[in-house]
């Protein structure tokens, strides 16, 4: 599927804000599930500085300051994303999940080797006695990974409840457990953790899903936000995702900007400022299905 | 020869008459039969002269050194207080040339080797490919930087500076007990102890053949200089410090003024563009190395710790794309960890193709399957602490633990066993120790240092060597133990002496006015000059009220008294209180026990000794110490000596009702010697350099207002008779002298008020501060042509035109309601304009100093 994806963060402040540094990854990110065709991301004002690279996940960062006064800061990304297929769990998977667990701990592939760097704990998604306790129902013993995962998966869409009000950036998956409420990057460290909790191998995938408008209401531009889920590793498979908030495998219809171990590896904007005062902070995203035809054109 | 051995021998039993050296350790000065071993034959041959209680004129002579250079360490908790002062050995330990060589051999191939480790392990990772290194070391360790992975620095080097924490057995090898590397601590004491210890043995010294340290240090300058990326001739070095909260703090400004560096802390530099600037008054100035003496994981908020404010956003990015060299690089810290310990033999030949020459000290990783059966095993005598980060604490000694606690503890490192390391005790050996009586065995940890030098290291021919009793268990800091000795290293021949000032044959380029001051140092200077002043104010206020106190009291007298109190900002709240009975007490004040004065008494005292109470004498005393500490690598010995001197915690009176009068005011007089010792030495020592003139600048704005406060609180509001209040005036702006002297006793306000307002001549007036000032402002650096006059300069033109056109006389009248209210606004104006000069300095010079502050940032949902 051919989607456009549009968003747009606008910081204004009280005061004017001296001196700021900011770290982006806002670039969808080329691998086998999907292709980006094209991609900007403009800053306005223009900052001082800029570079793209790559960070230690392989995924596109930008860097950027500002050193001007300004009081308000916008930072707009386009792009162009041509998935090509979604994420499916193995049909007919009849190895028990404990092999994936045993493969880890002993791997043998560069693959594996380089799938324990998401074996352990990160600040936002660490094991616990609580995770794995909330994770056991759903792994018994000698049950396939996949018949595993997506029970996991539906257990947490089945007893969190999406609230946006009961979550902020700080809150721990051991609180979550507890109040039983939040949004997508609480239910996906949620899942990490207990997978990791496990033994197994889960990182943090950040992106963008399409959302449909009810039948018969058009859909509103804008009203899309950013998204996350998570990725399980499959010996001989690879990484196989899964959306905890929407109880399904991401299909081609969600756009990946990049992974790591958790939000704070990949959130889509981070920085500090001097100065500033009090900031307001306005987020857009809208995501839309691009005609075939129409996907060459320049942005 | 022989002669001379013999009598060393006999003479030893008086030295070493009762030193036993225990079973089962190796001693360094003696053998386990008794004989001095031949290293220190000629040392002890020496110390047998002098005897014993020359040894402890010397300890006396060395301790007194080290306070006379405010050596100290920064201990925050400790029994003695946040700033202990460092203790050292007068006997150092000796190692022979033979046997440092094949040690430094060792300790290069370490440091090759950690060097090596880090390429990788940020790198290709083919000790994890290779299944040399378990993923968990590396994974579950809080200290390794996932930001750093690809980040290669400049030269290729992650390691520049390292040092090794070594221990002797009992059969007499050395091995590595520990790894730092994150600007190791103790590189400074080691020098400072061979400083001290040089001038209380100078004869041993020279005859002896002692390698010299000097050359580390020249080879310390010349690597950092070589780091750089950019201005190769000329460099700017930096070394970063966390600041004088931290424990390193002492060292630090050791360090930067040794090297000859500035010494900044993370605000002091700023990111613009992908390179570093330190904040000067002159500007930004480029900034190419950093000797880093913060944690890793505080270089910068923008990458590593968010809530950190102890880097500067953006480093790491500079770092990454080649315009700053890191010493050490970040992530570096990661090789701290304890559990990385059983892994070296097998690194270094994986990486090397080389034994490791040096041995560690064994350690168990509770990680690993077959060491936690044997911590079990051995659970009740082993040595417990945690695996990845180290807390320079003691570890914890199972053998002294209860059952119980033992039990607790194993099922803490069941459920997590790779965050746990396991020893057994040790055996460390003892060198010879003066424990005020006699030589006494200690324990010794010996920390040695090094830095990078083309393709390898160079170990310092020496270090630091921390000491403790046998029975004591301690940690692994540069603090740790209870004392420090220093290392000498003995060579074959004459050693050659260097120094660290410029040879002759370079001709140094002459530099008067150094613009690179950071605003930080200024701003504190500023605030150190304010607060000096501030404290004086509140003596000399305080002094005055001590005094009617001592004296009898004429009824009028109280009155004066209350007005004064009234005007310590301190008592202000009780102030109505006062004078509501102010007027009782003039029509009692027959009565033996006076209530109201006794009231007063307390006021008073809270003033002085309450350090709660805003605005009390304790206060003021304590802000003026802060911000002398946050300068104190500016600030020569002598006036730090005067800075530890101003507190009064060690002479608080018990209650105000059992302490005497006369000793508060001779206290308070001490106080006020001390101040003007402190800012006498800062007029007559220091450069006019901006450093100083912001000092002075903030005295000066300071006593201006201070002045400006005590006329109007004692004078606003028309008071008759006023000769006593006018007295007492003169008596606290200092005054009454030359008021005598003027106009002999026939007290008056219009010359009081010239005096004290007007007059330029006079040092206490605020015309002569005002002079000063404009002055000041005049030298500050400034964007040259822009225009006449920067925003400070106008400011203090308005307010000397104002003050000098100002008509005394009409100062003096009394208005309908009656004050006076033309005092009153005529102060209120020069307020205003001193005020809006510390704005604008502020604005100009200072504004630097705050700190950046996270964005939001939007949640996905």
């Amino acid at each position: 599927m051919l989607l456009r994806v549009v968003h747009r963060t606008t910081y204004q402040y009280t005061s004017a804000v001296t001196l700021g540094h900011s770290q982006l990854r806002l670039t969808p990110r080329t691998f086998h599930r999907q292709r980006t065709l094209s991609s900007r991301v403009t800053i306005t004002p223009g900052p001082s500085t800029r570079r793209d690279w790559t960070d230690c996940y392989g995924n596109d960062a930008i860097y950027f300051t500002l050193e001007e006064p300004h009081r308000e800061l916008s930072i707009e990304s386009r792009a162009l994303v041509d998935v090509f297929v979604g994420s499916q769990l193995p049909v007919n998977d009849t190895q028990p999940w404990e092999y994936t667990r045993s493969v880890l701990r002993t791997p043998e592939t560069p693959e594996a080797i380089e799938a324990q760097a998401f074996l352990f704990d990160s600040f936002r998604a660490e094991r616990s006695p609580e995770a794995l306790d909330y994770a056991l129902p759903s792994f018994r013993a000698g049950i396939s990974l996949t018949d595993a995962v997506r029970d996991l998966t539906s257990r947490i869409y089945r007893d969190f409840r999406y609230d946006p009000a009961a979550t902020n950036i700080h809150t721990t998956t051991k609180h979550l457990l507890g109040d039983r409420r939040g949004v997508c990057q609480d239910f996906a460290h949620l899942e990490i953790a207990c997978l990791r909790s496990l033994g197994l191998a889960a990182r943090y995938i950040s992106g963008y899903m399409l959302t449909r408008p009810p039948p018969g209401k058009v859909k509103m531009v804008g009203a899309d936000a950013s998204h996350a889920w998570v990725s399980v590793y499959f010996p001989e498979r690879g990484w196989i995702d899964l959306d905890p908030t929407n109880d399904r495998t991401p299909g081609d219809d969600y756009i990946t900007l990049g992974w790591g171990r958790d939000y704070d590896d990949v959130s889509p904007a981070r920085g500090l400022v001097l100065g500033g005062g009090g900031g307001r902070l306005a987020v857009s995203v809208d995501v839309a299905e691009q005609p075939a035809n129409l996907g060459r054109v320049p942005l | 020869m022989n002669d001379a051995v013999i009598t060393s021998v006999a003479e030893q039993r008086k030295l070493f008459a009762n030193y036993r050296v225990a079973p089962n350790v190796y001693d360094e000065a003696l053998t386990a039969d008794g004989q001095v071993r031949p290293t220190w034959q000629r040392f002890c041959a020496r110390l047998e002269q002098v005897g014993l209680a020359g040894v402890g004129q010397r300890a006396d002579q060395a301790r007194r050194l080290l306070r006379e250079n405010g050596v100290t360490y920064n201990d925050v908790g400790a029994p003695q207080g946040p700033d202990r002062p460092w203790e050292l050995d007068p006997l150092p330990v000796l190692i022979g040339r033979a046997e440092w060589t094949a040690l430094t051999e060792g300790i290069v191939q370490r440091a090759v080797l950690l060097n090596a480790f880090l390429a990788d392990i940020y790198g290709p990772q083919r000790l994890l490919r290779e299944k040399i290194l378990p993923p968990a070391v590396v994974y579950e360790h809080p200290g390794f930087l996932h930001p750093c992975r690809g980040l290669t620095p400049l030269g290729g080097r992650h390691l520049t500076l390292y040092a090794a924490n070594l221990i002797r057995g009992a059969d007499g090898a050395w091995c590595v007990l520990a790894d730092r590397t994150q600007g190791p601590s103790g590189v400074g004491y080691a020098l400072e102890n061979r400083i001290v210890i040089s001038r209380t043995l100078p004869r041993d010294y020279e005859s002896l053949y002692i390698e010299r340290l000097a050359p580390f240090f020249i080879t310390v300058r010349e690597t950092l200089r070589g780091l750089a990326p950019r201005h190769r001739d000329n460099p700017r070095v930096v070394l970063l410090s966390p600041g004088p909260r931290s424990t390193r703090y002492f060292e630090d400004g050791y360090l930067a003024r040794y090297l000859g560096y500035a010494l900044v802390e993370g605000g002091d530099l700023t990111v613009r563009g992908e390179h570093v600037f330190l904040k000067t008054l002159g500007g930004l100035m480029p900034v190419d190395v950093i000797l880093r003496r913060i944690f890793d994981e505080d270089c910068d908020a923008l990458e590593l710790r968010p809530d950190s404010s102890l880097g500067t956003p953006g480093l790491m990015q500079a770092a990454r794309f080649g315009n700053l060299a890191l010493a050490n690089a970040a992530g570096s810290g990661y090789l701290e960890a304890p559990a990385l310990m059983p892994f070296w033999p097998r690194i270094c030949q994986f990486l090397l193709s080389e034994d490791l020459k040096l041995p560690c000290s064994p350690t168990m990783w509770c990680g690993r399957p077959d060491d936690l059966r044997q911590v079990e095993r051995e659970l009740d005598n082993l040595l417990i602490r945690p695996a990845f980060i180290h807390q320079n604490l003691p570890p914890v000694d199972t053998s002294r633990m209860a059952q119980v606690q033992r039990q607790q503890l194993w099922q803490e490192i069941l459920a997590h066993p790779h965050r746990f390391v396991a020893k057994r005790p040790d055996s460390r050996s003892t060198a010879p120790t003066w424990n005020g009586r006699e030589l006494a065995p200690a324990r010794l940890v010996l920390r040695t240092f090094g830095i990078a030098s083309g393709d390898s290291y160079q170990i310092m021919p020496g270090g630091l060597c921390r000491v403790a009793d046998p029975e004591s268990s301690w940690g692994e800091s540069a603090s740790s133990g209870q004392s420090s000795k220093d290392v000498w290293v003995l060579s074959d021949g004459p050693v050659q002496s260097v120094t660290l000032l410029p040879r002759s044959t370079t001709a140094v380029e002459l530099r008067r006015s150094i613009n690179d001051l950071p605003s930080r140092v200024a701003d504190n200077l500023f605030w150190l000059g304010r607060n000096a002043e501030r404290a004086e104010a509140v003596v000399r206020m305080l002094r005055s009220c001590v005094v009617r106190l001592t004296s009898d009291l004429e009824p009028t007298g109280i009155a004066d008294l209350v007005t004064l109190i009234g005007s310590l900002p301190a008592v202000k709240q009780s102030l109505v209180a006062a004078k509501g009975n102010g007027k009782i007490v003039a029509v009692e004040s027959d009565s033996d026990v006076n209530p109201a004065i006794a009231k007063l008494r307390e006021q008073v005292f809270e003033g002085i000794f309450n350090p709660q109470r805003r605005g009390s004498l304790a206060q003021h005393l304590h802000c003026f110490r802060d911000t002398a500490t946050s300068v104190r690598d500016r600030l020569s010995v002598d006036s730090w000596r005067i800075v530890n001197q101003l507190r009064l915690e060690d002479a608080l009176p018990p209650t105000p009702a059992n302490a005497r009068m006369g000793d508060v005011l001779l206290l308070l007089n001490q106080v006020l010697n001390l101040l003007a010792a402190f800012m006498g030495l800062g007029t007559e020592s220091m450069t006019r350099s901006p450093g100083w003139r912001f000092l002075d600048i903030g005295r000066r704005i300071e006593r201006a207002l201070k002045i400006l406060h005590l006329v109007r609180s004692s004078l606003v509001e028309a008071v008759e008779p006023i000769s006593s209040l006018l007295e007492a005036v003169l008596e606290i702006a200092d005054c009454s002298m030359t008021y005598r002297h003027r106009y002999l006793a026939s007290l008056q306000l219009a010359p009081l008020l010239d005096l004290v307002l007007v007059d330029e001549t006079n040092p206490r007036a605020v015309g002569y501060q005002l002079n000063a000032l404009s002055e000041h402002v005049a030298e500050l650096p400034s964007d040259s042509g822009l225009s006449p006059r920067t925003p400070e300069q106008r400011t203090m033109l308005a307010a000397q035109s104002a003050l000098r056109l100002t008509d005394v006389e009409a100062l003096c009248e009394i208005d309908a309601s009656g004050k006076r209210m033309a005092l009153d606004r005529f102060i209120d104006g020069l307020e205003t304009q001193l005020l809006r000069l510390a704005e604008d300095l502020t604005h100009h010079y200072l504004t630097h100093t705050v700190a950046a502050r996270q964005i939001d940032t939007a949640l996905p949902n």
